[in-house]
């Protein structure tokens, strides 16, 4: 291998013109491209000179096939100059800070001198801001126009005539080519731009490479007909005018036709070069459609650097919708049959194996029964070759087999396979499982690890990808299991764990005390990995045993665990009455017994699961993930013993609640009725720092918002644990107590930006409203709920609102993933090198410590290096 | 120092700012040859850096920040002082 070498730096120059006709091989004159008889013209687009694309012809310029041709370039001598937009913000600069005499730098050499700095601290540069705008040449004492820029190529001077008034005086591209002709190459140089190899007058084309055809092949079609590429129809464009302007100026044409010609020449050569300018029609196509021009073949997602250099695409993936299946370990992944049958993994034949291979050769491509053992599609030959395998042939190739050969064995259960979900945000996105054949065309995978992949199941799509080789199936497995994922480096906490259904189930289980038959018992625990039931907690005078609820939880947890925390149902009372609290939510664990509370999210939910990471702290991932699977496993048949389920009823109150909420809005109506009244009387008393107006406002905002939560409790009150939404509420499973207020007491006040609504007509928001009114429902407070109904007005207040909430959700996204990319790229190739610092590529250090600790955050508790409190209390026995 | 509208204030200071120290020409050998790595590898700051004013550090010199760390107790970084380019 070669040594490393350093890119000591880049140039980039501009092409002169003398250099675009000494690279041409080819003067361009003709715009057709190809006679009747379907041959190229001479001089013509497709000149046989500039490369050949069809097999079997020879290049007339290097004399090698299309396969070895290059391709070679031509020129357009065009009629007059004409502005590249690529550079008409250089060109504005330059022009703005030159004299539009002399063309010198507008600075005296002192001026430059005070700018540039100090000898020890000289800068190199000179930027636009350093000059001021006009003034005076101090070389020739010419006096400066001001320079307007209008997009996409027009520059223009504004002169005042002799009556004081404003003309704008529009600069020709020869204009302007004849000023950066006269820039001084020392004055180039203070403002970054090398001369030696980019002129600024070489901005502004005299003449014009034309691509070879190898860049912009012609297809044929289907009947026969020649297809011309993008860029050749473009080019064609570009020499009608050209000819039809040399015409026109030989033939001494008026100068508002040459005028008209020339914009039309540039127009022809900014969409060229650029089809996607501000202030530019875009051009098109015969059939409408926007031409694929110079600049839109590199920019972009699928252009040429993102697209085709850093596009990466596989072999050996497949991608399908996911869907749910809580029976599966939440290392597994279900594959159906077709994609398991399609894919397959290369074994070596070895004396070893022998026997086994010729049997999956044997066996052959189509495999039509989960219960078959897998058969093979290939069979590779110590040569190389490879022979696909077929009904026919198995038996043949059976024979032939022999060690040395290599064969693609189909997939088959356990076999592992990294499955991803786009977008691929975290090291989480992409994980290996381990894979089970299943019915069905979609993939299955257990719902707890929706959260790492961020996943749903409402069409949803994912890849799976599988390793080839030994050591990639070991790094998968070793590195990207989901068990070694479980704990995210985010936070130092599971990122797996119960969701919805998971923790109402769990919560439903374990809350306050219940007593289980065995037949119950055998019904939960069916499907956890416990075989024998311990001896029961209480047996009454028939001799029936019954197991506690908190009983059948201890089971699933390991012996030996000691655990005190408060569950996500705690309303952190004042002073906690701990195993006493009215609402269990204070978790003692002891020896692996859950003593007292109710295990909800904070126990085990994906994020917070502080049991889950205690284990895995403990006793390690693999138990980790026994107990994952044993807690969703339990819970979801926890939840089916009662079953659980939300009707349009659960939302209805009684009327004496229906009268308190009546109660509550109108005397909060009232009470900003009356602010009002002090506000117009003026009698109220600005808060420090606001006007009487934003005053009044915060109070309103105030008095409704507590409204609201006052409606909430009432409804909340009504509205106990036999309550699905109560329960998902407060278990964390999902949504708050603010949306079951939303459901069954009030919608509370809409808003833009954090304020009341105010925006509409002329001061009012609609014309139900009188002008002026301050009241609660002309701006926005809505009384009703989603229940009994919202009215028109409110109706649209609430559309009003909610768009807010769509808008942020469009901007954050488009915001964060371009930050995201932009992250990526600076931080992708960065390692932690052997002695522990963080190194670029290029050996230079970023961290000398990584992460200044030398922690992996994975292995931290919630971020904190050592878990204290967990370890003490652990060892006591007794919450500290 | 740093010249500031009325008053003058040292930015070493404050509690925000980490310790700030010019190396020795030998600690800075030293420096190198524990990370075999040359000057230009290591992590740079500019010349206008407050900081870098206040302790009266030049281009070229090696400034070592020690700060606390809640996890790491005291962490260590070095950085060489280069002339900040202008935009
Ligand atoms: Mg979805
Ligand atoms: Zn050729
Ligand atoms: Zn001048
Ligand atoms: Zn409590």
């Amino acid at each position: 291998m070669t040594s490393p070498k350093r890119v000591g730096k880049i140039e980039f120059g501009l092409l002169s013109p003398k250099e675009i006709r000494k690279m041409s091989i080819r003067k361009i004159i003709w715009a057709d491209t190809y006679d009747d008889d379907g041959f190229p013209y001479p001089q013509g687009l497709m000149d046989l000179g500039l490369g050949v694309i069809d097999p079997g012809l020879r290049c007339k310029t290097c004399d090698q096939k299309a396969s070895d041709c290059p391709g070679h370039f031509g020129h357009i001598e065009l009629a007059k100059p004409v502005i590249h937009v690529g550079y008409t913000r250089l060109i504005r600069k330059l022009l703005r800070v030159t004299c539009r005499s002399c063309s010198r730098m507008l600075l005296s050499p002192s001026d430059i001198d005070k700018i540039l700095g100090p000898d020890d601290l000289r800068s190199e540069n000179i930027s636009e801001k350093d000059i001021k705008k006009e003034r005076v040449c101090p070389h020739c004492g010419e006096q400066q126009l001001k320079i307007n820029f209008e997009k996409p190529t027009t520059f223009s001077e504004i002169m005042t005539d002799v009556n004081g008034r404003k003309i704008d005086h529009k600069l020709t591209p020869a204009d302007i080519r004849a000023r950066l002709e006269k820039i001084p190459d020392d004055d180039l140089l203070l403002l970054g731009i090398n001369p030696k190899v980019a002129r600024p007058e070489w901005t502004i084309l005299t003449v014009l490479p034309v691509p070879p055809v190898t860049m912009r092949p012609s297809i044929i079609l289907e009947n026969g007909q020649r297809s011309e590429d993008d860029l050749t129809h473009k080019l064609v464009d570009i020499i009608r005018i050209n000819q039809r302007f040399k015409e026109n100026q030989d033939a001494g044409a008026p100068q508002l036709i040459i005028e008209d010609l020339w914009e039309l020449l540039q127009y022809h050569l900014t969409t060229y070069l650029d089809n996607e300018v501000a202030g530019c029609p875009p051009a098109r196509h015969r059939s409408g459609r926007p031409l694929k021009t110079l600049s839109q073949r590199l920019k972009g997602k699928d252009g040429r650097f993102r697209g085709s250099l850093s596009g990466k695409r596989v072999n050996f993936s497949s991608r399908t919708v996911i869907s749910p299946d809580p029976n599966l370990s939440i290392g597994e992944v279900g594959v159906p049959l077709a994609i398991a049958n399609e894919m397959s993994v290369p074994v070596r034949v070895t004396p070893f194996n022998l026997e086994e291979i010729r049997f999956m050769v044997l066996t052959g491509p189509d495999r039509k029964l989960l219960s078959e053992p897998c058969g093979a599609n290939y069979a590779i030959r110590p040569d190389n070759r490879r022979v696909r395998l077929s009904d026919q042939n198995t038996e043949t190739v059976a024979e032939m087999i022999e060690p040395g050969w290599t064969v693609d064995r189909q997939l088959r259960n356990g076999d592992i396979v990294l499955f991803n979900r786009q977008p691929s945000l975290h090291r989480m996105s992409i994980m290996s499982h381990r894979i089970v054949l299943m019915e069905g065309k979609t993939f299955r995978l257990n719902p707890a690890i929706c959260p790492p992949y961020n996943a749903d199941f409402d069409g949803d799509e994912m890849n799976l990808h599988v390793p080839q080789t030994e050591e990639a199936r070991a790094e998968a497995y070793i590195l990207a299991s989901v068990q070694e994922n479980i704990l995210s480096p985010r936070f130092g906490g599971p990122i797996i764990g119960g969701i919805h259904d998971h923790i109402s189930g769990i919560f439903l289980l374990t809350h306050e005390l219940r007593w289980f038959t065995k037949s119950e018992m055998i019904s939960l625990l069916r499907f956890t990995h416990l075989t024998h039931l311990p001896p029961a907690d209480r047996v009454d005078e028939n001799g029936m045993q019954y197991w506690s609820n908190k009983q059948v939880f201890s089971m699933i947890l390991p012996d030996g665990l000691n655990m005190f925390f408060r569950a996500s149902s705690c309303v952190n009372c004042d002073t906690c009455l701990k195993e006493d609290c009215e609402r269990d939510a204070y978790i003692r664990i002891i020896d692996g017994k859950l003593l007292s509370g109710t295990i909800d999210k904070k126990a085990i939910g994906a994020f917070d699961g502080t049991i889950l990471q205690r284990i895995i702290r403990q006793y390690g991932l693999a138990r980790g993930v026994q107990f994952i699977d044993d807690v969703t496993k339990l819970s979801i048949r926890a939840i089916m013993l009662d079953g659980f389920s939300f009707g349009i009823d659960d939302e209805d109150l009684t009327r004496t609640e229906y009268g308190q909420i009546e109660e509550v809005l109108e005397s909060a109506s009232q009470d900003v009725n009356r602010r009002i009244k002090i506000y117009q009387d003026g009698q109220l008393e600005p808060m420090p720092g606001r006007t009487l107006e934003e005053t009044l406002e915060m109070q309103i905002m105030q008095v409704l918002g507590k409204a609201r939560d006052r409606t909430g409790e009432i409804a909340g009150r009504h509205l106990g644990l036999s309550n699905s939404a109560v329960v998902m509420a407060v278990s964390g499973a999902r949504g708050s107590m603010l949306n079951l207020t939303q459901m069954a007491g009030c919608l509370g006040q809409q808003s833009v930006r954090g304020e009341r609504i105010v925006r509409g007509y002329d001061e009012r928001t609609l014309p139900h409203f009188k002008k002026g009114d301050r009241g609660a429902e002309a701006h926005g407070f809505i009384k009703n709920s989603y229940k009994s109904g919202l009215n028109p007005t409110e109706f649209f207040f609430h559309a009003i609102g909610g768009r807010e909430g769509l808008v942020d959700t469009a901007v954050r996204t488009s915001q964060s993933g371009y930050l995201q990319r932009r992250m990526i790229n600076a931080l992708q190739d960065l390692k932690v090198a052997y002695d522990g610092t963080v190194r670029t590529t290029g050996g230079r250090i970023i961290q000398f410590k990584y992460g200044e600790d030398n922690t992996d955050p994975s292995k931290s508790c919630f971020g904190e290096p050592v878990d204290v409190k967990g370890i003490v209390e652990n060892i006591l026995k007794e919450e500290v | 120092m740093v010249m500031g509208m009325s008053t003058t204030f040292n930015v070493l200071d404050h509690v925000m700012v980490p310790d700030h120290q010019i190396m020795s020409e030998e600690e800075v050998a030293v420096l190198l040859s524990t990370y075999t790595i040359t000057q230009d590898q290591l992590p740079k700051m500019y010349h206008d850096d407050p900081a870098v004013k206040s302790i009266g550090a030049n281009m070229g010199d090696v400034v070592k920040i020690t700060r606390k760390s809640q996890t790491a107790g005291k962490a260590e970084s070095y950085r060489l002082v280069v002339k900040r380019p202008k935009k």
